[in-house]
Parts: structure tokens; C-alpha cells; sequence
């Protein structure tokens, strides 16, 4: 099958026909190129808002107290709620609830080591909130349920806080002052998703204890066990019930228990997603096709052009089999290289745009409190997406050319002389 | 070498039947230099291009150097007019992107002979034609005589049996064609059989018997020792025109 003279003869063709090597080449990396564009920006797309959403497990569930809105059982309205451990504990074991953890609210958060000092967030958690808010541990560890059982006066410093008040040196084992009160550091964190970490977490019985809280929780972050829509509406009846009964208030009160489930954002906005991807591929598939048509439409002319020059290599003795492999050969490899050059073309566009938007995430990052705000991350397009669309275009100009080349090859040879 | 039997050819373009050759009996023996006349319509571009296995036929037979040639896959015929025949055409059929020595070394090309060798062979043949200076050069910057030259190296470079010649001459003028008719003379000398088509007088009373074509039938054939009295008789019909 290899035949270094049969390259040497295909190569010596297309160095002498430019103008039809670069058509046929040109639609074929055209078609990958926009292929290349539109699932990369549909992609992005996708992935800019999804990640807005994957700072803080999909899963995610609050739960805060407020006053009564609605009269209940002789009871007025504007009473206060008041959420406590023992809560916690109810909630802990609801069915379809997986990671619990409650917050006590203290203020005034000053934070000192040696001469350096800070105003930052101490938040009081259990130790399901890292699973919660997908905090990562950089050292250390986070708070753990000894901190809890023990009271212990533990702090998990966030990335920045560690940076602003130690610079560098070893925090873990060292005591920081939180409103004047010494705290030993037992690890360091970063927010899931976020690029600034100015946020503290201690355990929340220490916080109720050290701060005088006695056993007040101000709210809850949960996740739950959940991947519908209807599962999650379920599971967030049964906590606004089940507190409901405990706190004697209406369960359809919104300003006694405020409640917000993640998951229902996340699919609602996923489903538009879905449409778009759709609406992508449907164009995607209409450019394929188009890029399809005009490699066939190429190699048709390019055979009926070739028709003579077929005649003469068969009257001087090329069999057939030889002028049709000598033209799908041609054919296979033209498209193969555009096809590649397509793709590094579109890989390339793709990638500079995915550097641009990077860099106007970080600056959007810096000046808004971590959080970078934009629609557009990481447009790339799925390598394997991209090699069979490729191999598509190929497969779909070789056959294009097989069946003309086919006829050509067939004809009687003094039938494609008098082709003119 | 070659021997035909009542061979038929109809051509059919829609429900119209054009009947071509109507049954022609030949006999051309190795080393012969025959030529083929006719009027237009007589059918004699046909028949060399079924000597040549070019085109089919639909009756009798058709012995080649000894083998029948019928119904042949297009692979058979494609080796043996690879090994046994040269053609040159009107139209010179060069691969206008190749040049002079490329198109020279095609046919060993497709004889699997390596290039370097193949491109030594096809400077020989261009030698042989006086065109070696022209190697490089393409046929679109050739004159017409320089083209049908590099087309005979390019039917001789196989060493062929038979070189057949389809108005090798038609599209040259006088002095061009005496020139080309010399070298297929010289071929001819070398024992290689030729056959060419022409309709003009003065080139077919060059070679050694002349088939004359009427209505797709064979009117006459002019052998060698006739050939004075032919020239005669085309000097008469030159004067009665």
C-alpha cells in the first residue's frame, strides 16, 4: 500500500495544481474552523455560567429565622423565631438532608497576630460546611467535630487573612486574637470557585460560648440529596414543616423561615443551556453539511476536469484501480491536512479568546469582593468532538471523489480523450 | 501480429444506431508501416482505436500478437496496452501540469520502474527525438511539431510492439510533418510495426500499404509495389479537385 513513487506522484500533482488544492482544502478547514467557533463559544457560555454557579455546591440549601408574618394558632404576628442546637440536631437526621451545618453570627470581627491586625469575617460553622461551600484546605485541617464536642478555640484563617498577618510564616499552631481572644490556627483555606478568601471559620460552639450565644443559631447551610426539581421542592417542604411544627409557626411563611434551594436556579438555568447546545448542534450540523456539500461538489469537478488526463494515464497503461487511488489518495490527504489546519486554526482562536477572558475575569475579580463576574470561561470545544467531525469531512470527500473517479476509471479510455 | 475478423462497431446515442464498421477482414504482419485512409465517417479513427484497445467492438474477433482481445477487463487491457502499444494522437494527449520528461517516463511509471531510473530512460527517448534541452519544459511552452515529439518519446519509452498513430500529423504543418513522418520511419526501421490514420495523400503514400476505408468497409488495400501508382493516381485526383 505504501509506495514511495505513488506519493512522489500524488505530491507532484498537487504542487502543480494550487488553485484546486486550495479549494478543496479550504472548505474543509472553513467547515472545521466555524465548527471549531461554535461549539467553543456555546461552551464557554456554558461553562462561564455554571461555574457562577459552582462556587457553592449545586446541592446547596439555606435556611434563615425572621419574624412571623402570618397569625398562627392564636399566636400573633411579628414574633421572633429563634433557631437553636437543637434544631441542628432535627435537621441533621431529616431524610433526604446530607450535610448540615448551622451559624452563629458573632460581630466586630477584628483579627490580630503580633503587630499586624485586620477586619475580616470569623464565621461560626460545624464541619459540613466545607462540603457545603466547597471550601479547600491548603494546610491543616478545618474544623472538626472534637473542635465542636470540646469547644475548642479553633480558627481555619482563609488564604488571605493568613497572607495579611503572617506573610509567609507558619501559622498553623500559632494563636491569633479574634476580638481579643486567642484562637490557635489549625489550618488555612480558599473558597470553592472564589479568588479571594477573607473569611474565617470557627467552631460554632465556641463561638456561642467564647461570644454569649448560649445555644442560638442564626441559620443553616445544608445540601441535600436531590436531582430534580420536584425532589428537591420535596425535601424542602418536609424542613420548613418539620421546623415549622417545632417553632409553631405556618409553614408557607416565608418571612418566619426564609429558605432558598440552589439546585432549583441551577436547573432551571441548565434547561435554557440544554436548548442552546441544541440550537448550537443544529447549527454546528448545518455547517458539517455544508462543508460536506461543498468537499463533494469540489471533488466532482475535480474529476470531470481530471477526466482527460485519466484518459491518457489509462491509454499509456494505468489501470483502473491505480487512477482511482491516485485520486482518493489526493483527495484524502488534502482534506485530512485542511481538515488539521482547521482545527489548530479554531483550537488557536479559541484558546487566545479563553487568555483574553481570563484576564478580564481576574481584573473583574480584584475589584469585586472575589467573586470575577462574566458569561464567557474556558470556550474550548472536546478534542474527540472535533477529530470526528474531521474525520467526517474526510471520509465525506473521499467518497465525493470515489464514486466520479469510479465512472471515470471505468469509461472507455477514448472516452475521456475526447473530454475536453 | 494483428488479425481481425469481421469486426463490427455500432455506436448508439440515444434510439439512433450508427453503424461504423460494417465486418472488416485485416491482416498487418510485425514490422509492417501501414496506414489508414479514408473520409471523414469512414470509420478509421475507430478502427485504430480498437486495434489499440482503446474502445471495444460488438462483432467478430480480434487477434493480438496471438491472444483474442474481447470483452477484456479494463485492468488486462490497461497492462497490455501499457507493454505491447504506443499511441500518438492528433491532439498530442501531454498531462499539460508534467513536463517533456515527465510525460515522457509516465508509461514506466505505471510499469513500476523507480523514478530516478525512469527519468534516466525518458532522457534517452528525448535525446532520441532531439528535445533533451527541452527536459524541463512544459507543453504549453512547446510548439506543436516539439509536442507530437515528446508524444512519440512517451509511446516509445515502454519499448512497445506497435505504435499506432491517430492523424499524427493533422494538427502540423508540411515541413513538421515530414519531420515527425521521418522518425516514425525510423522506428519502423527499428522493427517496431506502425500504424497510422491520416487523410492525407501525400503522408500515407509514405508507408508501405495503405488501407483504404469506405462507408466502414475496407475499399482497398495499396500494397508496396502499387505505391508509384497510387502517387500517380493522387497527382490525377489533385488535378481534377
Amino acid at each position: 500500500m505504501f509506495d514511495i513513487d505513488k506519493w512522489q506522484e500524488i505530491f507532484a500533482t498537487i504542487k502543480k495544481n494550487k488553485m484546486r488544492t486550495f479549494l478543496t482544502g479550504f472548505s474543509v478547514a472553513w467547515g472545521i474552523f466555524m465548527l471549531m467557533i461554535l461549539l467553543g463559544a456555546g461552551n464557554g457560555l456554558s461553562n462561564g455560567v455554571s461555574e457562577n454557579f459552582m462556587r457553592d455546591a449545586v446541592n446547596a440549601m439555606w435556611l434563615w429565622s425572621g419574624r412571623t408574618s402570618i397569625p398562627y394558632k392564636g399566636m400573633q404576628e411579628n414574633r421572633e423565631i429563634r433557631f437553636t442546637n437543637a434544631d441542628y440536631d432535627i435537621l441533621k437526621d431529616l431524610e433526604g438532608i446530607e450535610h448540615t451545618s448551622g451559624r452563629y453570627y458573632i460581630g466586630g470581627n477584628l483579627f490580630s497576630y503580633g503587630s499586624e491586625y485586620g477586619e475580616y469575617s470569623a464565621i461560626t460553622c460545624h464541619p459540613d460546611l466545607k462540603d457545603v461551600e466547597s471550601i479547600e484546605i491548603v494546610e491543616g485541617r478545618f474544623v472538626n467535630q472534637v473542635d465542636i464536642d470540646q469547644t475548642r478555640k479553633s480558627v481555619v484563617l482563609g488564604k488571605d487573612i493568613y497572607d495579611a498577618l503572617f506573610d509567609g510564616k507558619e501559622a498553623v499552631g500559632e494563636y491569633v486574637r479574634v476580638n481579643n481572644i486567642p484562637f490557635k490556627v489549625v489550618g488555612i483555606c480558599k473558597e470553592g470557585g472564589g479568588t479571594r478568601h477573607r473569611n474565617a471559620y470557627i467552631p460554632v460552639t465556641t463561638g456561642q460560648k467564647v461570644f454569649n450565644g448560649s445555644n442560638r443559631l442564626h441559620n443553616f447551610a445544608l445540601t441535600i440529596n436531590a436531582e430534580t426539581i420536584e425532589e428537591s421542592q420535596a425535601i424542602e417542604n418536609r424542613v420548613r414543616e418539620r421546623l415549622a411544627r417545632k417553632h409553631k409557626f405556618d409553614a408557607t411563611d416565608e418571612s418566619a423561615m426564609g429558605s432558598y434551594s440552589k439546585l432549583e436556579d441551577v436547573i432551571q438555568t441548565m434547561k435554557i443551556f440544554q436548548a442552546i447546545d441544541i440550537f448550537i448542534w443544529i447549527i454546528g450540523i448545518g455547517t458539517l453539511i455544508a462543508g460536506v456539500v461543498g468537499v463533494s461538489n469540489i471533488m466532482l469537478i475535480v474529476v470531470k476536469e481530471r477526466t482527460k488526463e485519466i484518459g491518457i494515464r489509462k491509454a499509456i497503461g494505468a489501470s483502473p484501480a491505480s487512477v482511482i487511488g491516485l485520486i482518493l489518495l489526493e483527495a484524502v490527504m488534502i482534506t485530512t491536512i485542511a481538515g488539521y489546519i482547521g482545527l489548530v486554526l479554531g483550537t488557536g482562536l479559541m484558546e487566545g479568546l479563553n487568555f483574553i477572558v481570563e484576564k478580564q475575569f481576574e481584573a473583574s475579580a480584584a475589584t469585586n469582593g472575589g467573586n470575577g463576574e462574566t458569561l464567557f470561561r474556558n470556550p474550548t470545544v472536546d478534542l474527540g468532538i472535533a477529530l470526528s467531525a474531521t474525520l467526517l469531512l474526510v471520509i465525506a470527500g473521499a467518497i465525493a471523489g470515489y464514486i466520479p473517479a469510479k465512472r471515470a476509471a471505468k469509461i472507455k479510455p477514448i472516452e475521456a480523450l475526447r473530454d475536453e | 501480429m494483428i488479425s481481425l475478423n469481421n469486426v463490427h462497431k455500432s455506436y448508439v446515442t440515444g434510439s439512433n444506431s450508427l453503424h461504423v464498421l460494417k465486418g472488416i477482414d485485416l491482416e498487418i504482419k510485425s514490422g509492417e508501416f501501414v496506414s489508414i485512409m479514408g473520409s471523414s465517417g469512414s470509420g478509421k479513427s475507430t478502427l485504430l482505436n480498437i486495434l489499440g484497445i482503446l474502445d471495444n467492438y460488438d462483432e467478430g474477433s480480434y487477434y493480438l500478437n496471438g491472444s483474442l482481445v474481447k470483452d477484456m477487463s479494463e485492468k488486462k487491457a490497461a497492462k497490455l496496452r501499457n507493454e505491447l502499444v504506443g499511441f500518438v494522437f492528433q491532439s498530442f494527449n501531454l498531462i499539460s501540469f508534467k513536463n517533456a520528461l515527465e510525460n515522457v517516463a509516465l508509461p514506466l511509471y505505471y510499469q513500476g520502474v523507480n523514478r530516478k531510473k525512469r527519468n534516466k530512460i525518458a532522457e534517452e527517448y528525448l535525446d532520441k527525438v532531439g528535445l533533451l534541452d527541452w527536459a524541463t519544459h512544459l507543453p504549453s511552452e512547446m510548439s506543436g511539431g516539439q509536442k507530437q515529439r515528446v508524444a512519440i518519446a512517451r509511446s516509445l519509452i515502454s519499448q512497445p510492439k506497435i505504435i499506432f498513430a491517430d492523424e499524427p500529423t493533422g494538427a502540423l504543418d508540411t515541413s513538421t510533418s515530414y519531420e515527425v513522418m521521418d522518425i516514425l520511419k525510423e522506428i519502423n526501421d527499428d522493427g517496431i510495426t506502425v500504424i497510422l490514420v491520416t487523410h492525407e495523400h501525400d503522408i500515407a503514400s509514405m508507408t508501405q500499404k495503405i488501407v483504404r476505408l469506405k462507408d466502414g468497409r475496407i475499399d482497398e488495400i495499396i500494397k508496396n509495389g502499387d505505391l508509384k501508382n497510387f502517387q500517380h493516381r493522387y497527382a490525377k485526383e489533385l488535378e481534377t479537385a
